[in-house]
């Protein structure tokens, strides 16, 4: 029999409305209010083993606290596939189901489900760590609900290939996979443009993305007191590239310490990037991150100080998701070493 | 301009005495094409080898792939301005040796060359395990550098095809098409009823090592042109070009350009394809900014209602393409664009640079940082060691037991942006 538990939040689990939102998580053998209905649409393979239930207000200000109690409350029951919600449009439940999901795939490894309302909050914030189920935006949804939810849970259960949103009812990851088309590109090409011209409907085989924009800074006040930072994307690394970043599709960044550094030279700094002739960066890598230029600018008194470490990566091929996750860590360090502003080069 | 394409089949390639085309059997004299090919001092050394469909061989670093042609009528000669003297081409007729190409290898010269596999599931992701492949092993002198390595292996490769090449020029063509266009205002006159296409053709010029030539020019230093479409099947433009290998436009894909065959193939019944405005992907601002105005300015000077606008490389050139399309959008011509996709190895990433609501109409050649794994070869040719460094390769990518882990985009034309191959991709 394959294992699950469910989560549910004060409400559904019968604790109470708003006035118990609040409630510290609990663990409960069995099924409880959705899970009735879920569990009976798998029980001949299937069994809803334990039910936690969490207060949402609690859950949404403790969530690292609320996170790790759950966990430990799961792996008790070493379940096989791990279910939370229906959340429909209730925001905090629906933040809650997402991150749950997210901490027992990561954790556990097993497979998570959940289902909601596609303007939920959770679904922005969750999309990509668990299959989303799409639900109407209020509990009378239910009824429909469930059956989805037990019909993909089958699938999970009978490790059964899943298929695209719109045959299984998730809502779109906007993860890519790749395939064999029966046509090649061109031809395809020219079928989307025939569509086009004769005001046929077609399907985008990529959906453009809407891209977020990050508003400049003011200009540095102080400039002259200014300790500034360099972080790069063109690659420079001290020759030998120590740390093995790759020409493209990075997989790190690298951190260099240039304290009493005035030039890089050929000698001893060079890119790892594959996306540009590095012949004149391999030359003099100053010309990628201007470190003899700043070392001058800060003898002029033109500039406060720079910050005895750079930064560098190979921007080309590299993951968005990734070169956002090391530019908040970069950031981070950044600030705590009282570094005011930063040039970024890339190539 | 009015072209026929003679295609003569090629079944088999073989080392013999004589080198000659007998029953569609390419015989080649090994010591007489190294010869040939050997007048230049940067290389130290040429090899030859053959590799073909099914075979357990790899093939990398690849540089470029190219297709033996030559023309038998009209002006010009094949690959103008870079083998042949500058003069017009794309016109009259031309031989081609088909099921075949030419595929360069040797030390790397950068980062971006790619690797092609006879067989495996490597060969399933590049469209070149298909045909008969005469490797030429180019080793540059010690001391070289990269640009002067680039050219050195470029022009044998282009010299190995031209001189195989001739060796078609009096045989008679298994098939020939014939591809037509007129100057622009008869060929609008030919179908005036029809909606009215053009093709806008990017070309790689992000720098030195990502080059493309037209005519012997670097494409860099042009500003956007109009050329007819036979002029690329005869080598008008061909590749200089180290992006990363998996969408990168091999000169053998230029000379077989897809996009061009097959608007070819519905020309005078679904539309009218006046031609082809060629453009480039300059790495400044001001380049990108005065390539698209002048490319939206002759698609409307053509008078076009819709265009296919392809991309070359990635990341960068995404600037110029959603520059183009919006460009052209706002003139009031429909657009299909054709690109590949970064998406990170879990595809859950942003798959481009940069984005446009404009572009409403995509292909993709699929996402590029697919993991994948390649099988041991009893035969590698080149330099597998070079699999650490290529672009889609990481240190640790060849493995102990010589297979490869890497991303799909170190195989040459996996993800073809002129959609040379099959490869796609699906949200899920």
């Amino acid at each position: 029999m394959i294992k699950i538990v469910h989560y549910i939040n004060q409400f559904y689990g019968g604790i109470g409305g708003e006035e118990f939102a609040g409630y510290k998580p609990e663990v409960r053998e069995g099924f409880v209010g959705p899970g009735l209905g879920l569990n009976s649409l798998i029980k001949d393979q299937a069994e809803i083993v334990a039910t936690v239930i969490c207060g949402d207000t609690f859950f949404n200000e403790n969530m690292d606290q609320a996170k790790s109690e759950i966990i430990t409350m799961i792996k008790k029951y070493n379940p096989d596939i791990f279910v939370a919600g229906p959340a429909f449009n209730a925001g905090r439940y629906g933040v809650a189901c997402g991150a749950i999901c997210q901490a027992v795939k990561n954790e556990l490894k097993i497979p998570v489900l959940t289902a909601m309302y596609p303007e939920n909050p959770g679904v922005e914030m969750f999309v990509k760590d668990a299959y989303i189920l799409e639900t109407t935006n209020s509990a009378a949804g239910m009824r429909k609900a469930l059956p989805a939810l037990g019909k993909f849970l089958k699938k999970l259960i009978n490790n059964e290939t899943i298929g695209r949103p719109e045959e299984e009812g998730y809502i779109p990851r906007g993860i890519r996979v790749n395939y064999f088309a029966e046509k090649r590109g061109s031809s395809r090409a020219v079928d989307l443009l025939v569509k086009k011209l004769h005001n046929e409907e077609f399907t985008t085989e990529f959906p453009m993305p809407l891209f977020d924009n990050v508003e400049p800074h003011n200009p540095v006040e102080n400039i002259t007191q200014a300790k500034i930072a360099i972080v790069t994307s063109g690659g420079i690394v001290p020759k030998g590239n120590p740390d093995h970043i790759e020409s493209s599709s990075a997989s790190k960044y690298g951190k260099y310490d240039i304290t009493g550094v005035d030039d890089l030279t050929a000698e001893t700094y060079e890119t790892a990037h594959g996306g540009y002739d590095p012949t004149y960066a391999n030359q003099d890598s100053d010309r990628v991150i201007p470190v003899d230029v700043l070392r001058n600018m800060v003898k002029e008194g033109k500039i406060g100080s720079l910050h005895n470490y750079f930064y560098s990566t190979t921007g080309n091929g590299t993951a968005v998701a990734d070169a956002k996750k090391w530019g908040a860590e970069i950031a981070k360090e950044l600030v705590a070493d009282g570094v005011n502003a930063v040039i970024l080069t890339s190539t | 301009m009015k072209l026929e394409i003679g295609k003569i089949v090629i079944r088999d390639i073989q080392f013999s005495d004589i080198t000659k085309i007998d029953q569609g059997i390419l015989h080649i004299n090994k010591e007489e094409m190294i010869a040939e090919l050997s007048t230049d001092m940067r290389i130290k050394s040429i090899d030859l080898d053959i590799a073909k469909p099914g075979e357990d061989v790899r093939i990398i670093p690849v540089k470029d792939v190219i297709e033996p042609r030559v023309k038998v009528a009209g002006s010009g000669g094949i690959f103008p301005g870079m083998i042949s003297p500058v003069d017009t081409v794309g016109s009259g007729r031309t031989h081609a040796l088909k099921g075949m190409a030419v595929v360069t290898t040797g030390r790397i010269v950068g980062f971006q060359e790619g690797i092609i596999d006879m067989s495996g599931e490597g060969a399933r992701y590049t469209p070149f395990s298909k045909l008969i492949n005469l490797v030429i092993t180019c080793e540059p002198i010690d001391k070289i550098d990269a640009h002067e390595h680039e050219e050195a292996v470029r022009m044998i490769g282009l010299k190995a095809a031209t001189w195989l090449g001739m060796l078609g020029k009096d045989l008679e063509p298994d098939e020939l098409l014939t591809y037509e266009t007129k100057p622009l205002l008869e060929q609008v006159a030919q179908y005036p009823e029809l909606p009215k296409v053009v093709y806008v053709y990017m070309l790689q010029s992000q720098g030195l090592l990502h080059d493309t030539y037209v005519y012997g020019v670097d494409v860099k230093k042009i500003i956007p042109s109009i050329i007819y479409p036979t002029e690329v099947f005869d080598g008008a433009i061909l590749s200089g070009n180290c992006v990363s290998a998996c969408d990168k436009n091999p000169t053998y894909v230029h000379q077989n350009h897809p996009i061009i065959e097959d608007l070819y193939a519905l020309h005078g019944k679904e539309y009218n394809f006046l031609g082809v405005v060629i453009t480039n992907e300059n790495v400044y601002l001001a380049d990108k900014k005065r390539s698209s105005d002048m490319t939206a300015k002759l698609v409307e000077f053509m008078g076009a209602d819709a265009v296919i606008i392809s991309e070359e490389g990635f990341g960068n050139p995404d600037a110029d393409l959603v520059m183009n399309c919006n460009k052209i959008s706002a003139k009031g011509i429909m657009t299909v664009l054709m690109t590949d996709e970064y998406a990170g190895q879990d595809g859950a990433s942003q798959s481009l640079a940069d984005s446009t609501p404009a572009g409403d109409a995509v292909v993709t050649g699929g996402n590029a940082n697919q993991l994948i794994v390649l099988k041991p070869m009893k035969k590698v040719i080149g330099h597998p060691e070079a699999a650490h460094k290529i672009a889609g390769g990481h240190q640790g990518s060849l493995r102990e037991d010589g297979s490869i882990e890497a991303e799909i985009q170190l195989i040459t034309g996996s993800t073809s942006e002129v959609g040379f191959h099959n490869l796609s991709a699906k949200g899920y």
